[in-house]
């Protein structure tokens, strides 16, 4: 009953403001009349009595206002009073504001960067119709993802419960608009794409099913809108122009609208082109091959249908497959992934390493708000006398401590604006960033309104959370006591603020040992033995294919170019396809010698397979171990013959000795003899472990694309220039890029780049909190403790006892911290290992690194608030007091 | 016109709720009940009470309702809730408590030390 009084008395206070204006005059009007009529019975008259009635009544207006005042002013103009009051107090104290803001602010901008990041790439959906029920079939054998042409075409024919099954490759092509050929990233997609993917031209049309009649039919391309913006300056009339692909006549029918990147969020083409084309756009079609596995699968659900539904369907596809395809689909499995991230090909690693940097960004933010809370708490020890003050005139504790939650909220949001201001101005850079120059890879990183919401949310739950922490100290005021005595605390042996301070040192600690080890393990794998020497190497990377060269002259061309770079002085050069630690890295089964049963299953080994130009090993500097290399005499002609590296020696034969001269059986069965075994080295990334690998001759592997290795003691710019005109004028056509092996390697190390990046300005953002959270703690306890140091130099104290009893406790906190952080850091690299080389956590050099960081934050934080205890003069401190 | 005491902060509310304890009274009432119990001692400036009235209705110890005067004036009268009258039990007793103590250290001393 009374609450809901009070929840009347409220809404009235609210919203019937007039009616009760008018209450409360109409009654102190009737107060007037019933004393009027009082004196008049006593035999005044009536105007005289009503005169005297009103003079005795005192001043009308005046206790209307102290009427008002005891009512109690509206919600919101008691918050409007707090909001000004707030500012008021954070102007007098503009040191402590400016800290808490900035703190908070630094929390949340990692915190709105970091779950930007999160947003764009694993919670918001591709922007199409109904993304959720779009899918990405992935193929679930050993170390593979992608499918087959044949495969998809018995998926998209069998399946019941999609509505429609579209696939796509990746591909490379050199695309001539009359003004010399470029390079551009094209989708090879089905006629059906468009359709399964749901999306509507900007321009002109799509291609479709119906436009395909077989191989090389549908000569048509789409181009994507950033494409048509940066290369066709938005003119529309480009559709129904003709374009050159890799030599080929292609009709450009339409472009795609601005937000269709592609089904991949990263992965953005510059065109897409039929699938059926695959043999002009890539000199060869592998479409009718269903071992060859180069191809996504994407997939819409029908609407009623359920993933399990959709699961158990493939499932039954998968098993008759391998029935009925022993050879190439043994035990294959379909399974059911997300597009945007390509499925956990991608996807897998990529969610680990946000999901952990998120997890680092809520440390952060943990740690801001230890200090958030410890500067607060300082703030209402020192603002107990105000508050004893206030209490003893009168105002309620309630009233204080909405005042305060008030000052919190308003510091949280402050805060949080300009985390967010400073994530707003951070993120396009990050969206822009093209972090692999080869690949149209970026990643959009639009912040949108949940991740505003998220942020601002954040900010004030943090706010509250730890601006009510001195909320007991203040309940806990006696007024009485605190105004006699002037006593502003309770010496406690252990408060609060230290559990605080020594939470947010942990976590700072941890953060530190983390980008420590991240840093460590990035110089490590720079110099770890790759097994090839990218020092003084130049790359020359093009595709024979993109100037239409057929399978027979390929290698003919081949060989002139090696010639005619071979021939510019002090060079050496071979070719191969692909190189190590590419992205693009092919995958094959080796069998034992004399088996006939070449299902998956029975493979001795999955290999990495590379095809190389005699020279290769020696340009590369890749160290033989044993037997020979390639000579332009292993050809066609000549028995098949192969160089494995050491693992695959092992992994084969036992040892380097078996291995020379040894023989097994590819995947084709042909049998195949080792002449050669070089050292291990990286081949798909910088964490792996040994991989066995084998280097066929290019004569007896053809490959289009091709990879030359120029390596050259001289000036790099004469070398690039040589190579560029020496390829020109054997084919002015022939697109290529030309770049320093280094440079290339960009991409095997960019996962531990980023990573260490991210990592590094997490950990920097850690020490920086651990700083202030130490400053602010001894700062404020030299100047609470002034007089006892002025008494101490009285006495005779020396510096160092000076320091001691200054900084003891605040040394003491900071060691306690950094030992409870540094062993959760430690537990917490494990999870590093995926992306950084060799996170081991037991590494001297980390440690004393970790101890070092924190030793030196402490030395820093405690620097001036030492200064100002042995500054102290002890004259004017006693004489002040 | 006998000296009035001037009323100790605080009082004026236990003295409304005293004088509505009664009985319902509109704010006028009040004034000579107060007047009345008081013997007339103590001084209430009349505009002075109605802050004091619309605070404890605010704080739900008295409630009030609009009606008609004996005299047919229209008037809102006050009457306790249960509360108050909780309230004006326990504030009796402190007072009473703190007005002996205050007695008994200002009367005379058995033995002074």
């Amino acid at each position: 009953m009374r609450l809901f009084a009070g929840i009347r008395s409220l809404a009235s206070t609210l919203f019937r403001r007039s009616q009760i204006e008018g209450d409360m005059e109409q009654e102190l009007r009737s107060h007037i009349e019933l004393r009027a009529d009082d004196l008049e019975r006593a035999g005044l008259s009536r105007a005289e009595a009503e005169r005297r009635a009103r003079i005795e009544f005192g001043g009308h207006s005046r206790f209307k206002e102290e009427i008002r005042d005891a009512i109690g002013s509206s919600f919101f103009e008691s918050l409007s009073q707090d909001v000004r009051f707030a500012f008021r107090m954070m102007r007098k104290s503009p040191g402590f504001a400016a800290v808490a803001v900035l703190t908070l602010a630094c929390g949340i901008a990692a915190n709105a960067v970091v779950f930007s990041v999160m947003n764009a790439m694993i919670l918001r959906p591709l922007d199409l119709p109904q993304p959720r029920n779009l899918f990405l079939v992935e193929y679930g054998g050993k170390r593979h993802y992608m499918e087959s042409y044949p495969d998809y075409i018995d998926m998209r024919d069998r399946s019941r419960e999609f509505s429609g099954v579209a696939a796509f490759g990746v591909a490379m092509v050199g695309l001539d608009n009359g003004q010399g050929a470029s390079r551009a990233w094209a989708y090879e997609a089905t006629g059906n794409y468009f359709d399964v993917v749901g999306v509507q031209p900007f321009l002109g049309r799509f291609y479709h099913g119906s436009d395909e009649h077989g191989p090389d039919s549908a000569p048509y391309a789409v181009l994507s809108y950033a494409y048509w913006q940066s290369h066709y300056q938005s003119d529309r009339s480009v559709v129904g122009r003709k374009v050159q692909l890799n030599k080929y006549p292609f009709t450009i029918v339409g472009v795609a609208p601005p937000n269709f990147r592609g089904t991949a969020l990263f992965f953005s083409p510059d065109l897409w082109v039929p699938l059926v084309d695959q043999a002009q756009i890539e000199g060869d079609s592998v479409l009718n091959l269903r071992g060859r596995r180069g191809l996504f699968i994407v997939g819409r659900m029908k609407s009623g249908a359920t993933k399990s539904q959709l699961a158990a369907d493939l499932d039954s596809i998968a098993a008759s497959l391998a029935e009925t395809y022993p050879k190439e689909d043994d035990g294959a499995s379909f399974s059911l992934t997300r597009p945007e991230l390509m499925g956990d090909y991608v996807g897998k690693a990529m969610r680990a390493f946000v999901t952990g940097l998120m997890l680092l960004a809520g440390l952060i933010l943990l740690a801001a708000c230890a200090n958030l809370g410890s500067l607060f708490a300082a703030r209402a020890a020192d603002r107990s006398k105000e508050v004893a003050l206030r209490l003893a005139l009168g105002s309620s504790r309630a009233r204080i401590m909405r005042q305060l939650l008030t000052e919190a909220t308003m510091i949280s949001l402050i805060g949080g604006l300009v985390g967010l201001a400073g994530s707003v101005w951070l993120l396009p850079w990050l969206s822009a960033w093209q972090p692999l120059p080869d690949f149209p890879i970026n990643v959009p990183v639009n912040p949108d309104a949940t991740v505003y919401a998220v942020a601002m949310l954040l900010a004030l739950v943090s706010g509250l959370l730890f601006g009510v922490v001195p909320v007991r100290q203040v309940l806990a005021v006696d007024p009485y006591q605190v105004i006699k005595s002037g006593v502003t605390s309770i010496a406690r042996r252990f408060t609060l603020r230290d559990v605080l301070l020594v939470a947010q040192i942990a976590i700072c600690a941890v953060l530190v040992t983390a980008s420590l080890v991240a840093v460590r393990g990035l110089v490590r794998s720079l110099h770890s033995n790759f097994g090839f020497i990218a020092q003084d190497a130049i790359l020359v990377n093009t595709d024979l294919a993109m100037a239409r060269y057929n399978r027979d002259e390929q290698p003919v061309m081949q060989r002139r170019i090696l010639d005619a770079v071979q021939a510019i002085p002090g060079v050496s050069a071979a070719f191969g396809n692909p190189l190590p630690l590419n992205p693009d890295q092919m995958h094959s089964q080796v069998f034992a010698d004399g088996a006939t049963d070449l299902r998956a299953s029975k493979a001795v080994a999955v290999t990495v397979e590379y095809n190389v130009s005699p020279g290769y090993f020696g340009a590369a500097r890749t160290t033989l171990l044993a037997g020979r290399g390639f000579t332009w005499h292993d050809d066609k002609n000549a028995p098949r013959v192969v160089v494995v590296n050491q693992e695959f020696a092992r992994q084969v034969f036992g040892s380097v000795e078996k291995a020379v001269g040894g023989h097994y059986v590819n995947r084709g069965g042909a049998r195949i003899e080792v002449v050669g075994v070089t050292e291990d080295g990286k081949y798909e990334n910088l964490t792996e472990d040994p991989r066995a690998v084998m280097f066929y001759p290019i004569l007896q592997a053809p490959s289009s694309a091709t990879w030359l290795v120029v390596r050259s003691n001289r000036d790099p710019r004469e070398v690039t220039e040589a190579v560029t005109q020496a390829i020109r004028t054997l084919d002015p056509g022939l697109p290529f890029t030309l770049r320093t092996w280094n440079k290339t390697l960009d991409s095997a190390l960019f996962p531990a780049r980023v990573a260490t990046v991210s990592l590094g300005v997490l950990g920097s953002l850690g020490a920086l909190l651990a700083l202030t959270g130490i400053f602010g703690m001894a700062a404020y306890s030299v100047s609470k403790r002034m007089r006892e140091f002025g008494i101490r130099i009285a006495l005779g104290a020396h510096n160092n006892q000076l320091l001691r009893a200054a900084l003891g406790r605040t040394f003491r906190i900071l060691a306690i911290g950094s030992a409870a952080g540094m062993l959760l850091g430690l537990a917490a690299t494990r999870v590093l290992a995926f992306i950084v080389y060799q996170a081991t956590p037991r590494d001297p050099i980390v440690l004393a690194g970790v101890v070092l960081a924190m030793l030196l934050v402490g030395l820093l934080a405690a620097w001036i608030p030492a200064r100002r205890a042995l500054a102290t003069d002890p004259s004017t401190l006693l004489r002040e007091q | 016109m006998p000296t009035k005491a001037q009323l100790l902060p605080g009082t004026l509310d236990l003295l409304i709720l005293r004088a509505v304890s009664l009985g319902p009274l509109h704010g006028y009432g009040i004034l000579l009940r107060i007047e009345q119990i008081s013997g007339s001692a103590l001084l209430v400036e009349q505009g002075a009470l109605y802050p004091g009235l619309f605070r404890l209705v605010r704080q739900g110890l008295l409630k009030a309702n609009w009606g008609v005067s004996d005299n047919n004036r229209r008037a809102k009268f006050y009457e306790l809730t249960a509360a108050g009258r909780k309230r004006l039990r326990e504030e009796t007793e402190s007072w009473n408590r703190l007005a002996n103590a205050v007695a008994s250290a200002l009367g005379p001393q058995p033995e002074e030390i």
